[in-house]
C-alpha cells in the first residue's frame, strides 16, 4: 500500500522543516493550517518524519493553547485573553459566548456549528477586548457584538481552512505561539 | 575561563568551603554538612529547579537561588538557614500541598514519602490556602504501574527518567502552568503507550503518584484458601534490599530470613529464583556454545531475563529478534517447574499450586502473561509477582518481627543455588555466570579465574573479552535501556558491513544498575545504594560452596529426573519462549 494523502501532507511539512532546530512548531503550525487542527495520525507522522517523539510533540501541542487536537467547528469563535482584552471585560465576554453556545472553551458545539477558544493576544491591544470569528477581527466587543457575530446571519464566512482561529496582525503565525511561550507559568 | 580542575572558595553559614568550579551550592553545603532541603533534585537526575524548595540567599544578590541549579562562584557568601528562607519555604510547601489530595493514611507511600517527610519537618499544622486538588482519574491500565495524577508534583523526576534515562518516552508533561500534568502523549492510557512497566518512575517519584500495582490481597485470599498449595520463590535481587524496609543496613543479605518470614506467612513451599537463574544459564550457556561453534549462526546473543528489555526491544528493536535468547526468565522457569516437576515429586495436583515471585521489579507483572508460553505448564506458570516494596509490606502487616526471625533453608528441589544464581541480580551479572558455565562446556574445565572483573560496576555499557579454548569471546554488558542502542548499533553496523560480530554475547538490563536498581525495590535509589546491594549479591557469590551454575546438584537432580538435557524436548517445552514484533508508535 502506498503512503496516504496524509502522510503525504505530512511529508512536505517534515520536509520543510526537518533538520532546522527549535522548528517543531512551525510544522506545527503547518499541520493546523493545513486541518485546522492537528489529528493524531498526522502528528505521528511528523514524529517518524522528523524523528522526534510523540510525547515532545504532544507536549509541545498541550503547551501552548493556539493548537487545537480536535476538529473545529463551522465557525471558530477566539476570544483573546491577553493581558489588555482580559483588563478590559475578555473574561465576561467567554461566559458570555460559553453560555450561548453551551460549551466551555476548547469544545465544539455538538452540532458542529461552533467552537469556542481562547488566544493569548491577537497583537492589536489598542482595539480590546477583542474577538475573532473566523478569523475576522471584532473590536472593542460588547455583549451585544458579540451575541450578534454568532448568529448565522452575522458569522463571518470562513476564509479556507488555514484562517481557522487566525486574525490579521501576528494571530495565527508561529509568532503568536511563540508569544504564549513567556506566559508558562 | 574557569575550569573543572580550578578550585573555588566559598562560605556557606560563614564556614569556608573550597569546591571544583561548576559544583552547584547544594552539593557545596553537602560537603560541609550543611542540609538543604530539596524536594524534586534526585541524585540520578538533572536538575530541573522546578519546586523551589531548596532556595538560599547569597549576599550581593537581590534574588533568592535555588542551590540545586546554581554553580557555587568565587567568594561567594551563601546563606542556607534564615526566618525569611524558612517562611518562603514553607510558603513553597503549602502551594504544593494545597493541589495535593490529603489522602496519606491510604497512600502506597504513607510513612515512606518525601513530601510527607518534608510537611512533618517543617511542622506545618494548616494550609491557609484553599484546596484546589485537581480531578484526574488514576491510570492502572498496565497492571504494573499506577498513576495517580492528583498525585503529582510535577518535579519532573519520571519524565526525564523515561524520557532520558530510559529512553521510552512514554510519559510526559501536558498542559502548562497550573494545569500542568503527567501523562502519556495525547492523554491515552499507559497501557497504549510505549510504556515497559520498567517502574524507574515510581522508584524515582517522590510522592504517590506512580506506585507498583497492589496485588498483595489476591496473595493474602490464596493464602487463607485450605486448598491451594502456595509457593514462593525469592529473586536474585529481592535478598539484599528487603532489609532496606526493616533498618538493616543497605546490601544486608537476609535470604535465609526471607524464606522463614514467607513460611509464617502461610507459603507451604519457598523456592529459589536463584535456581532458575542456574536452570537459565545451563540453557543459555549451551545455546551461546551451539551457536559460538557453528559458524552459520546469528551472533551475538542477546539474554532475556529481563521483561522490560524483552517489551523494548518487541517495540523498538524487533530486527534484534533472531539475536535474542529462546531462555525464558529465572522466575518463569521456576514457575513452569512448580505446576510440573515440583507437583510431580509432591504429589500434588498442579491445579491446586499457586506460584507467586517475589521481585524487584514491576514489569514481571506483565511478564507472566506476556505469551502463551507463559502457560507452559498447561496453567498460568506463575500466578501472582509481587515487588520487594509489596513484600516487605506483607510481612509488616503480619506482624512478623522480621529482625528476629530466625534463617531457614529453602525447599531445595527448585531452592538450591549456586553464586553464579545470585549475581543475576546485578548489571553483568549473567554475563558473568554465562561465560564461567561457558568455559566450562567449552574446554570441560571451570575458568583458572572464576571472577570476570570486566562485566561488573556501575559503567552503563561494560565491553570486554576473554580467551575460552583459544577463541576470544567479545562481550557487552548494557543496563539502562537509554545505554542499548549503543550497543546495538555496533551490532548492526557490522552486520551491514558484513564484518565479523562486534561482540559474541550481550546483557541487557532495562534499569539502571540491572535488579538491585529495580523499579519495584524500595526507595531512595542512588548509585551508592546500587553499589551497596550488589556488593552484598558478589559476598553471597564468594561464600558460596558452588559458584557456577552447573555446579548445582539439583540443577543437575532436575535433568537427571525430569528434563533430559539442556535444549531437550522437555526443556524447550518448559523454559523456551518466542518473540514476537510489537509495533508502537514513534517514541
Amino acid at each position: 500500500m502506498g503512503p496516504t494523502k496524509t502522510e503525504d501532507d505530512v511529508a512536505a511539512i517534515a520536509k520543510r522543516w526537518k533538520n532546522k532546530r527549535g522548528s517543531l512548531i512551525m510544522a506545527l503550525h503547518g499541520l493546523q493550517d493545513r486541518y485546522g487542527y492537528v489529528p493524531r495520525e498526522a502528528a505521528m507522522s511528523l514524529g517518524e518524519a522528523m524523528d522526534v517523539p510523540l510525547a515532545r510533540i504532544y507536549e509541545v501541542l498541550t503547551f501552548y493553547n493556539y493548537f487545537r487536537l480536535e476538529a473545529p467547528g463551522k465557525h471558530v469563535v477566539s476570544v483573546c485573553m491577553g493581558t489588555a482584552c482580559y483588563l478590559k471585560g475578555a473574561p465576561q465576554l467567554l461566559d458570555d459566548a460559553s453560555a450561548r453556545l453551551g460549551i466551555r472553551p476548547g469544545e465544539t458545539s455538538p452540532d458542529g456549528e461552533y467552537h469556542l477558544q481562547v488566544v493569548r493576544c491577537v497583537g492589536c491591544c489598542g482595539l480590546a477586548p477583542v474577538v475573532t470569528v473566523n478569523g475576522k477581527l471584532l473590536a472593542k466587543v460588547t455583549a451585544e457584538t458579540l451575541e450578534a457575530s454568532m448568529t448565522p446571519a452575522g458569522a463571518p464566512s470562513r476564509a479556507g481552512t488555514s484562517a481557522a482561529g487566525g486574525a490579521p496582525g501576528t494571530a495565527g503565525t508561529p509568532a503568536a505561539a511563540g508569544a504564549a511561550e513567556s506566559q508558562r507559568a | 575561563m574557569l575550569t573543572m580542575t580550578d578550585k573555588i572558595q566559598a562560605t556557606i553559614n560563614g564556614l569556608p568551603v573550597e569546591v571544583r568550579a561548576g559544583t552547584t551550592i547544594l552539593d557545596a553545603a553537602r560537603q560541609v554538612s550543611v542540609h538543604i532541603p530539596t524536594l524534586c533534585k534526585h541524585p540520578d537526575l538533572d536538575a530541573t529547579a522546578a519546586c523551589g524548595m531548596c532556595i538560599v540567599r547569597v549576599a550581593g544578590s537581590s534574588k533568592m537561588l535555588r542551590a540545586c541549579c546554581t554553580p557555587v562562584e568565587q567568594e561567594m557568601e551563601i546563606t542556607t538557614e534564615n526566618p525569611e528562607i524558612i517562611q518562603v519555604r514553607r510558603t513553597v510547601i503549602e502551594m504544593i500541598l494545597s493541589k495535593h489530595p490529603n489522602e496519606c493514611l491510604t497512600c502506597g507511600r504513607n510513612q515512606n514519602c518525601e513530601l510527607q517527610t518534608l510537611a512533618a519537618d517543617f511542622g506545618l499544622r494548616e494550609i491557609c490556602l484553599d484546596s484546589v486538588v485537581p480531578d484526574l482519574s488514576i491510570d492502572d491500565t498496565t497492571k504494573a504501574v499506577v498513576l495517580d495524577p492528583r498525585k503529582c508534583i510535577t518535579c519532573g523526576r519520571c519524565i526525564q527518567v523515561c524520557q532520558q534515562i530510559q529512553d521510552v518516552w512514554a510519559l510526559s508533561f501536558l498542559q502548562r502552568g497550573f494545569d500542568t500534568r503527567i501523562a502519556p502523549a495525547g492523554d491515552i492510557h499507559l497501557a497504549d503507550s510505549p510504556c515497559v512497566r520498567c517502574g524507574q518512575c515510581s522508584a524515582h517519584c517522590p510522592t504517590g503518584a506512580i506506585v507498583e500495582y497492589d496485588n498483595t490481597q489476591e496473595v493474602w485470599d490464596n493464602l487463607l484458601d485450605p486448598d491451594t498449595y502456595c509457593v514462593a520463590q525469592l529473586a536474585p535481587a529481592v535478598r539484599v534490599a528487603i532489609g532496606e524496609a526493616f533498618g538493616f543496613p543497605i546490601g544486608t543479605n537476609l535470604t535465609g530470613k526471607t524464606y522463614a518470614a514467607l513460611r509464617r506467612m502461610g507459603f507451604d513451599a519457598v523456592f529459589d529464583t536463584n535456581f532458575g537463574a542456574d536452570l537459565t544459564i545451563m540453557e543459555e550457556a549451551h545455546e551461546f556454545v551451539e551457536r559460538f561453534t557453528n559458524a552459520k549462526s546469528v551472533l551475538p546473543l542477546i539474554t532475556t531475563c529481563c521483561p522490560s528489555w524483552v517489551d523494548f526491544m518487541e517495540k523498538f528493536h524487533d530486527d534484534m529478534i533472531p539475536h535474542f535468547s529462546s531462555c525464558k526468565s529465572p522466575q518463569a522457569m521456576v514457575g513452569a517447574l512448580a505446576k510440573t516437576y515440583y507437583a510431580e515429586k509432591m504429589g500434588l495436583d498442579p491445579a491446586k499450586v499457586f506460584v507467586v515471585s517475589i521481585m524487584p521489579c514491576t514489569a514481571k507483572k506483565f511478564e507472566i502473561i506476556r505469551s502463551k508460553s507463559m502457560r507452559s505448564s498447561g496453567f498460568q506458570d506463575v500466578d501472582v509477582s509481587l515487588t520487594t516494596r509489596e513484600l516487605a509490606r506483607m510481612i509488616k502487616q503480619s506482624g512478623i518481627n522480621f529482625p528476629a526471625v530466625k534463617e531457614e533453608q529453602p525447599d531445595h528441589l527448585l531452592g538450591a543455588y549456586t553464586g553464579a544464581g545470585t549475581i543475576f541480580g546485578t548489571t553483568g551479572g549473567v554475563m558473568e555466570a554465562a561465560l564461567r558455565t561457558s568455559y566450562y562446556l567449552l574446554t570441560g574445565a571451570n575458568p583458572p579465574r572464576i571472577d570476570f572483573q570486566a562485566t561488573r560496576g556501575l559503567n552503563g555499557v561494560k565491553e570486554g573479552s576473554t580467551v575460552i579454548d583459544g577463541h576470544e569471546v567479545r562481550f557487552a554488558v548494557a543496563h539502562g535501556l537509554g545505554n542499548v542502542e549503543t550497543v546495538l548499533n555496533r551490532v548492526r553496523a557490522a552486520r551491514d558491513a558484513g564484518e565479523p560480530p562486534a561482540y559474541h554475547f550481550i546483557e541487557v538490563m532495562a534499569c539502571p544498575g540491572g535488579c538491585v536498581g529495580g523499579g519495584g525495590q524500595p526507595y531512595g535509589v542512588t548509585d551508592g545504594l546500587r553499589a551497596k546491594r550488589a556488593a552484598g549479591l558478589y559476598q553471597d557469590d564468594q561464600a558460596g560452596l558452588w559458584r557456577c551454575a552447573h555446579e548445582n546438584p539439583y540443577v543437575q537432580k532436575l535433568y537427571d529426573d525430569f528434563l533430559g538435557e539442556p535444549l531437550g524436548e522437555k526443556s524447550e517445552q518448559l523454559l523456551h519462549t518466542s518473540y514476537r514484533s510489537r509495533p508502537t508508535y514513534r517514541r
